[in-house]
């Protein structure tokens, strides 16, 4: 195997993307996703058993088509890398099978990666120079909403906290459905707080209060601002008063942002980490962003954003993941490992 | 040479030559663990075989009926062994596997395959004898039903819980040498997604 340089398909099946990428080293060949998201909007929300149906029938012509796309052979393919958790069982149970079968019907060896650790090695394949280490990564998605210390991509990985209910991106989905707008909320919500004030209502910051802070100084809690927001939208409808849609979505949105960037910056200045990370497909929020890039300047922290191809579920960050453990050193994956959906964040590969 | 896999039950590997001789097996009747067996399922039966991955010229694959998240693994295994070796998917109902090996063993006339579906359900399939190539010849299903609400059997009714990689295999060799039809490249789920969709918002206040 070319360990300097090594050409890596990686395959992503965690949540309702079915991703395939290949890299060569750091360098990206091909990021193909196929996505099952307009299967889940009636249900309003991401449906496990659809997700992973969709999985086996995009597999095929995603890996084909990342092939193509990429230029390359088969047979220069120096390993498989996949993600084995965290995530969605079933969908995650697809990948595997597929990732253990490709690896070998081509005789190569494969890697078993961590999802979220995956979205820290994203930036490795963005095209201006890597991030340097330590970095506070922030991950924020429907599927998960983690604070990382990254100290070594491909060896040292601490998870500072995360969300103890709902995810970011999945209160997004559900302010959406209280204010009657379609799925995915995210972009929703982003579209309809335009013309709104993010300050017309002082909505709750979960597990900011001093007496949270002593447990869940890193952790975050979505449910009790998706309770009142959906509280203040029914008072306003009792009362026969319209609901100023625009307001309460910017409102909303300052919520979340607030919180999600609040801590990441807490964390950079309280652990002198002074570089941040972004990923995941909630990154695609433009107050998300544009708050992250005030505080993180206003605080001397450098920031990255990957771009959104790379920051949503995908396969190439998973064979980035896989391309930095063998270009460390670490031998291949045995074939007996199984889904975890809840892999914890310092098992990078299992 | 062709590589069998199935997993609609347990999960279960083997290679076949294009005459229908088998060339190696493994299977565990573990109904739990598909994603974690396959890997090493599939090393182990190509290595005893002696055949290399280069080698094999058809994958094929039991589509079911069995529980989603198992058959899936299986499935998927086959497209993507078959991608890497630059050959063919061959598409087999895992029941007429079922059926083959009952008749291999001395069975004949009609016979009722009934394999558990969970959630106290049944998949069913009805058969009558082999054809000329020796495939089974299915008459109805493959169907879902409650236990009491099966087809009679109009002959032998046989309860599977294991799907011999061997005899999909065998089977497959059959279909080749027929020029007969594969199966469609579609998972036998049988059921919708159990879901329904969203009603709005429920409320929240008193
Ligand atoms: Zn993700």
């Amino acid at each position: 195997m070319n360990r300097a340089d090594p050409l890596v398909l990686g395959i992503e099946t965690s949540c309702d993307e079915t991703g395939v990428g290949i890299v060569r080293g750091s360098t990206l060949l091909a990021n193909v996703i196929a996505s099952s998201m307009e299967e889940h909007a009636r249900y309003g929300g991401v449906v496990p058993e659809v997700a992973a149906r969709a999985h086996l029938e995009a597999l095929g012509p995603t890996l084909r088509e990342a092939v193509d796309r990429a230029g390359v052979t088969l047979d220069e393919v120096d390993a498989i890398a996949v993600t084995n958790g965290p995530g969605l069982a079933g969908a995650l149970m697809v990948g595997v099978g597929a990732a253990k079968a490709l690896a070998l019907s081509l005789d190569v060896p494969i890697y078993a990666v961590n999802h979220l650790v995956g979205h820290v090695g994203a930036d490795i394949l963005a095209e201006d120079e890597p991030f340097e280490y330590p970095t506070v990564a922030l991950l924020v998605s429907g599927g998960h909403t983690s604070l990382l210390l990254v100290r070594d991509l491909t060896s040292d990985v601490e998870l500072l906290g995360e969300t103890i209910d709902d995810a970011a991106g999945e209160a997004f989905d559900k302010v959406a459905r209280v204010l009657g707008l379609a799925y995915p909320g995210g972009p929703r919500i982003d579209a309809a707080a335009v013309d709104g004030d993010p300050r017309a209502i002082r909505f709750p910051r979960g597990l900011t209060k001093p007496k949270d802070l002593d447990r869940h100084r890193y952790d975050f809690s979505f449910s009790g601002l998706k309770t009142a927001v959906a509280r203040w939208v029914e008072q306003r409808e009792d009362a026969g008063e319209p609901v100023p849609v625009g307001d309460v979505a910017a409102s909303f949105r300052e919520a979340v942002a607030d919180v999600l960037v609040g801590k990441a910056i807490a964390a950079c200045v309280d652990l002198g980490v002074p570089r941040l990370l972004l990923g995941g497909g909630v990154v695609a929020n433009a107050r998300l962003r544009g708050l992250a890039e005030e505080r993180a300047d206003a605080a001397g922290i450098a920031l990255r954003i990957p771009p959104l191809s790379l920051c949503t579920d995908n396969g190439a960050m998973i064979a980035a993941l896989g391309a930095q453990r063998i270009m460390a050193g670490h031998a291949p994956s045995t074939l007996d490992f199984g889904a975890d959906s809840t892999l914890p964040v310092t098992t990078i590969q299992s | 040479m062709l590589l069998a896999i199935d997993t609609s039950a347990g999960t279960g590997v083997a290679v076949v030559d294009e005459s229908g001789r088998v060339r190696a097996e493994r299977a565990t009747d573990d109904t739990m663990r598909h994603a974690e067996a396959i890997g090493s399922l599939i090393a182990r039966t190509l290595d005893e075989s002696g055949v290399a991955a280069r080698d094999v010229t058809g994958v094929v694959a039991g589509m079911g009926p069995g529980p989603f998240t198992g058959l899936r693994v299986g499935i998927a295994a086959a497209h993507a062994f078959a991608f890497g070796a630059g050959c063919p998917v061959l598409p087999v109902v895992s029941h007429d596997a079922i059926a083959l090996e009952r008749y291999l063993a001395g069975g004949d006339g009609p016979l009722l395959v009934v394999t558990d579906a969970r959630r106290r359900e049944r998949y069913w399939s009805a058969y009558d004898g082999l054809d000329a190539n020796g495939v089974p010849i299915r008459v109805d299903g493959p169907g879902l039903a409650k236990p009491d609400a099966l087809p009679a059997p109009a002959g032998e009714r046989f309860d599977a819980h294991v799907v011999s990689a061997a005899a999909l295999g065998t089977l497959a060799a059959r279909i080749l040498a027929g020029g007969l039809a594969f199966a469609p490249d579609e998972p036998l789920y049988l059921r919708t997604p159990d879901v329904t969709p969203s009603a709005g918002p429920k409320r929240v206040s008193a």
